[in-house]
C-alpha cells in the first residue's frame, strides 16, 4: 500500500507545472472573491438583528440575503477552494499533470455561473422555496451539477494516469466526494417524490448531505495529503484513513432527519438519524486521532509554521463540530436547541472552524509549492489569529444565546423576551463576524501574494525536520 | 486502473443505495400523505401570498411546525402528518427567531394588525427585529374605493397622504390568515377543552421564573400602577400572559393604537363593576363594537380555547389593576361561570 506522498515526477514538463498552478490560482482567487462577497452579506446580517430598520427594501431584505450569504458560501467559497486543492493534490499524489487543464477551466466557468445565477435569482425572489443550501432555481443546480460532473470526469481521468498501482487516499476522499455529490445534486433536483411531507424527508437528507458528503471528504482529503507534506512524515496510520473513509460513506447518510427532530416525520425516521449520528462518532474520532497522532511529537512546529497550525484548528474544528453535532441530535437536547441560534453556531463551528480552516491551511501549504510564491509572515498571523479569535467570539455567544432562547421557550414566557434575551449576544456574534470578516480581507491578500507576489528566495516552507527526512 | 473503479466505483454505488433508501424512498412513501380532515388547498390569493412568502426568506425565521413539546403549546396543537399536503415547498423552517406560524390565522386574525404589522412591526411590536416590509405598499393622497388604507400610528405614517398595501401585500396577508389548524378528529383541537389542563401546567411552571423576564420586556413603554392595591393576583404571572396574548394589539402600556385597537386604560368595560363585558370579551372575542365613541373593525380572537379559567383571570386582573385602571379583579370562578354561560 502506498503510505507516502508522491512528489514530482521526472516526465512532467515545466509546461504542465505551469499550467497545474495557473489553475490552481484560478480557482483560489475566484474562491476569495466568493469568500469576501458571502461574509460581506453575512456582516450586514448579523447587523441587522441589531437594526432592523437598516438597508430596507426588497433586495437588500433579510430573507432574501440569508439564502445568499450561506449558497455563496457553500458553491462559491467553498466548493471552488477546495475542488482547486483536490486537483492539485491528485495531479501531484498521482505524479502525473491533469488529465484536461480545459475541462478544469470548463468547470471554474460553471460552478461560477451558477453561483452568479443563483445568487442573483435569490435577490429577485426566484427562490425553489426555502430549502436549506437548494434554494437556486432547478436550472441553476443543474448547472452546478453539470460543474460538477466535469470535474469527477477529471479527476478520476487524472488519477487513472497515476505512476502507481495504488491510489493515495487523498484521491478517495475527493474523487468519492465529487461522484457522491452529483447523486446528492440529482437526487435534490427531481421532484416527483418531493411533495408536502415527503419533500421534508428529501430536506432532511439533502441539507445534511451536502454539507458532509461535499465539504468533509473534499477537506479530509487534503488533510491527508498535506499534513505529510508539511510534516515529512507518513500519515499515522493509512488503514485507519480507509476505515474512516468506509464508516463515513455508510453512516453519514443515514443521519439526515435528525434536522427534524420532532417534526411529523416518522418516528422510526428520526430514532434512526440519531442512532447513526452516534455511529458518526466512529468515523470522526477515528479521522481525527489520525491527523493528530501524525502531528505526535511535532506540535512544536506549528510555532514555525501557520498553515500547520491552520490545519491543526480545522482538525480540532472537526473533531469538536461533529462530537458536538452527535449531542445535539439526542433528542433531550433537541428539546433546548432546535429551532434557536444555537443551531447557527453549531454551523458555524463546522462550516468555519472545520472546512475555512482546512481550505486555508491546504492553499497556504500547497499553493506556495506551485507557484513558487508566499505569503508575509505578518499577513498569515494576521489571518490566522483574527479568524481564531473571531470564530471563537461567534460561535461562543450563539451557543450561549441559543440555549437562552431555548430555556425561555422552556419556562413559558412570552415568545418576545427570547428575542429580546439574545440581543447582547447577537451584538457579540457581530463582533466575532467582524473579525471574521477583517481576517478574509488579509486571506485575500495573502492569496494575491502566493499568485502574483515577489518570489521566494528560499523554499517557503523548509520543514526543519526536512533534512533528517531525507537522509 | 481496477482499483479506480472498485473505489470510485463501488463507494458511489454504495452511496447512491443509501441515497435511494434515505432520501427518494421516504420521499416517495411520504409524498402519498393524503391531506388530513379540514386540510385544504389554498385559494389563488393565498396560493399568490405563500410565494411572497418564500420569495422574501420568511422562513428562515418563521417555522410552520408545532413539535409534541410543552413549549410549543402556545403555537397550536401538534403538527401531523396530513397538515403538509398542500404545502409544497415545504416551509417547516429551520430556526425561529420569530414565533411560529403554523395557526397564525387564529392566534392574529386581524388583518388590519398584519398590515401594520407587515409595514413596520415596531409599529406594534416595539421589540421585535422583524424586517419592515413598507416597500409592498404605497403612499396614495386619498384611498380610492376599494382600497383599504392601513391606519398606521403617528411615528410611522408618511408626513402626507395614506399607505395602502399593493398586491403583494394583500396575497400574503391573505395567506398568512389562512394558517389555520383543523382541528384533529377525536380531540377537540384548538377550541377544545382537552388543551387546558397541560397549558395551565406550561404557565405554572413558567410562573417563578417569568418574572423578572416578564418585566425586563415591559420596561420599554410599560406604565403599570400599583400592583399591590390591587391585590389578590400574582402580578408577574398576568404581565407575562398579557405580554403573550395581549400586547401586540393593546400595546405594553395600555394604549392600543388610534384608530386599529382600543385602548384599555381608562377603558369603560375593564372599569366596570361587573365584570361580566371584560370577561366575556376575552372569551370568545370581539368584534365591530364601539370603544370611546371610536369604531373598531379589527376581530379580537376568542382565548376560550387556548387560556384556561386561571389564566383568562391572571390577564383580566391585570389589565383591571394596571395604567391607572381601577376595576374590581376576578377570579377563576367567575371566569369559569361566564364560560358556563356561552356565548
Amino acid at each position: 500500500m502506498q503510505t507516502s506522498v508522491t512528489t514530482y515526477h521526472p516526465s512532467l514538463s515545466e509546461k504542465d507545472n505551469r499550467a497545474l498552478a495557473s489553475m490552481f490560482v484560478a480557482y483560489t482567487i475566484m474562491a476569495t472573491l466568493w469568500l469576501l462577497f458571502a461574509t460581506a452579506v453575512g456582516l450586514l446580517l448579523a447587523y441587522k438583528f441589531g437594526a432592523p430598520d437598516f438597508a430596507p427594501g426588497a433586495w437588500l431584505t433579510f430573507g432574501r440575503l440569508r439564502p445568499i450569504h450561506t449558497n455563496a458560501t457553500f458553491y462559491g467559497w467553498a466548493s471552488l477552494a477546495l475542488v482547486g486543492l483536490a486537483y492539485y493534490v491528485a495531479a501531484r499524489s498521482s505524479g502525473t499533470r491533469l488529465y484536461s487543464a480545459k475541462l478544469a477551466w470548463i468547470g471554474l466557468v460553471l460552478f461560477n455561473v451558477a453561483a452568479v445565477a443563483g445568487t442573483i435569482a435569490l435577490d429577485l425572489g426566484y427562490s425553489a422555496g426555502d430549502l436549506e443550501y437548494r434554494e437556486w432555481p432547478w436550472p441553476i443546480r443543474l448547472i452546478f451539477l453539470a460543474a460538477l460532473v466535469v470535474t469527477a470526469w477529471n479527476l478520476i481521468g487524472t488519477v487513472a494516469r497515476r505512476n502507481s498501482e495504488d491510489i493515495y487516499l487523498s484521491n478517495w476522499y475527493t474523487i468519492g466526494g465529487v461522484m457522491w455529490t452529483c447523486i446528492i445534486a440529482l437526487v435534490a433536483i427531481l421532484p416527483w417524490y418531493q411533495y408536502g411531507l415527503g419533500q421534508v424527508s428529501v430536506s432532511g437528507y439533502y441539507m445534511h448531505n451536502a454539507v458532509g458528503m461535499w465539504f468533509t471528504p473534499l477537506a479530509l482529503g487534503m488533510f491527508y495529503y498535506a499534513l505529510p507534506k508539511l510534516l515529512n512524515r507518513p500519515i499515522y496510520s493509512y488503514a485507519l484513513g480507509v476505515f474512516a473513509f468506509w464508516t463515513n460513506l455508510v453512516f453519514y447518510p443515514i443521519i439526515g432527519a435528525h434536522h427534524f427532530l420532532f417534526s411529523p416525520l416518522p418516528w422510526w425516521l428520526q430514532t434512526t438519524a440519531i442512532v447513526f449520528s452516534v455511529a458518526m462518532l466512529v468515523p470522526v474520532w477515528g479521522g481525527s486521532a489520525n491527523f493528530l497522532l501524525t502531528m505526535r511529537g511535532r506540535l512544536g512546529d506549528m510555532a514555525h509554521s501557520y498553515p500547520l497550525m491552520f490545519i491543526f484548528v480545522g482538525v480540532v474544528g472537526y473533531l469538536v463540530g461533529s462530537t458536538q453535532g452527535t449531542f445535539e441530535a439526542f433528542r433531550s437536547l433537541q428539546e433546548v436547541w432546535h429551532l434557536t441560534n444555537f443551531t447557527v453556531g453549531h454551523s458555524h463551528l463546522t462550516m468555519y472552524g472545520f472546512v475555512n480552516f482546512a481550505i486555508w491551511g491546504g492553499v497556504y501549504a500547497l499553493l506556495p509549492l506551485a507557484t513558487g510564491k508566499a505569503p508575509g509572515q505578518l499577513g498569515l498571523s494576521l489571518h490566522f489569529w483574527m479568524a481564531v479569535v473571531g470564530s471563537f467570539i461567534y460561535v461562543i455567544s450563539l451557543s450561549i444565546g441559543g440555549t437562552i432562547q431555548g430555556l425561555d421557550w422552556i419556562h413559558g414566557r412570552p415568545f418576545i423576551q427570547s428575542v429580546v434575551d439574545i440581543q447582547s449576544y447577537w451584538v457579540w456574534r457581530g463582533v466575532g463576524g467582524l473579525l471574521m470578516f477583517l481576517s478574509h480581507i488579509v486571506f485575500a491578500w495573502n492569496v494575491w501574494r502566493m499568485s502574483f507576489g515577489p518570489s521566494a528566495t528560499a523554499a517557503p516552507y523548509a520543514p526543519r525536520h526536512a533534512e533528517e527526512a531525507a537522509a | 486502473m481496477n482499483k479506480l473503479v472498485l473505489i470510485a466505483g463501488g463507494s458511489t454505488l454504495v452511496y447512491a443505495c443509501l441515497a435511494v433508501l434515505m432520501g427518494v424512498l421516504p420521499g416517495i412513501e411520504l409524498s402519498k400523505t393524503p391531506p388530513g380532515p379540514g386540510v385544504l388547498p389554498l385559494t389563488a390569493l393565498q396560493a399568490e401570498g405563500r410565494d411572497v412568502y418564500v420569495a422574501n426568506g420568511c422562513s428562515y425565521c418563521h417555522t410552520q411546525q408545532v413539535r409534541p413539546l410543552p413549549q410549543d403549546k402556545i403555537f397550536g396543537r401538534p403538527s401531523a402528518p396530513g397538515d403538509f399536503a398542500y404545502q409544497t415547498p415545504e416551509l417547516l423552517g429551520s430556526e425561529r427567531t420569530g414565533p411560529d406560524l403554523t395557526n397564525a390565522g387564529v392566534r392574529q386574525p386581524s388583518a388590519v394588525w398584519q398590515y401594520i404589522h407587515l409595514y413596520n412591526p415596531r409599529a406594534v411590536v416595539p421589540e421585535s427585529i422583524m424586517p419592515a416590509f413598507d416597500w409592498m405598499f404605497k403612499v396614495v393622497d386619498q384611498a380610492l374605493p376599494g382600497m383599504t388604507p392601513v391606519p398606521l400610528p403617528k411615528a410611522y405614517a408618511p408626513p402626507h397622504g395614506v399607505v395602502v398595501p399593493d398586491h403583494q401585500a394583500e396575497a400574503l396577508i391573505a395567506y398568512l390568515l389562512s394558517l389555520k389548524q383543523p382541528a384533529l378528529p377525536g380531540s377537540s383541537g384548538v377550541e377544545g377543552e382537552s388543551t387546558m389542563p397541560s397549558m395551565s401546567s406550561v404557565i405554572g411552571a413558567g410562573t417563578p421564573i417569568a418574572a423578572p423576564g416578564a418585566s425586563t420586556v415591559a420596561s420599554a413603554p410599560a406604565t403599570r400602577g400599583p400592583a399591590s392595591a390591587a391585590g389578590g393576583y400574582d402580578v408577574a404571572k398576568g404581565q407575562a400572559l398579557f405580554t403573550a396574548n395581549c400586547a401586540a394589539c393593546h400595546q405594553a402600556n395600555g394604549g392600543g393604537l388610534p384608530g386599529a385597537f382600543p385602548p384599555l386604560k381608562g377603558n369603560a368595560a375593564v372599569n366596570d363593576t361587573d365584570p361580566a363585558a371584560h370577561i366575556h370579551a376575552v372569551l370568545h372575542g370581539l368584534q365591530g363594537v364601539k370603544v370611546g365613541g371610536v369604531a373598531y373593525s379589527s376581530p379580537m380572537p376568542p382565548f376560550s380555547g387556548t387560556l384556561n379559567d386561571a389564566a383568562i383571570a391572571s390577564i383580566i386582573d391585570y389589565e383591571r389593576s394596571s395604567w391607572g385602571n381601577h376595576g374590581r379583579v376576578v377570579t377563576a370562578e367567575q371566569v369559569a361561570a361566564e364560560r358556563a354561560k356561552g356565548k
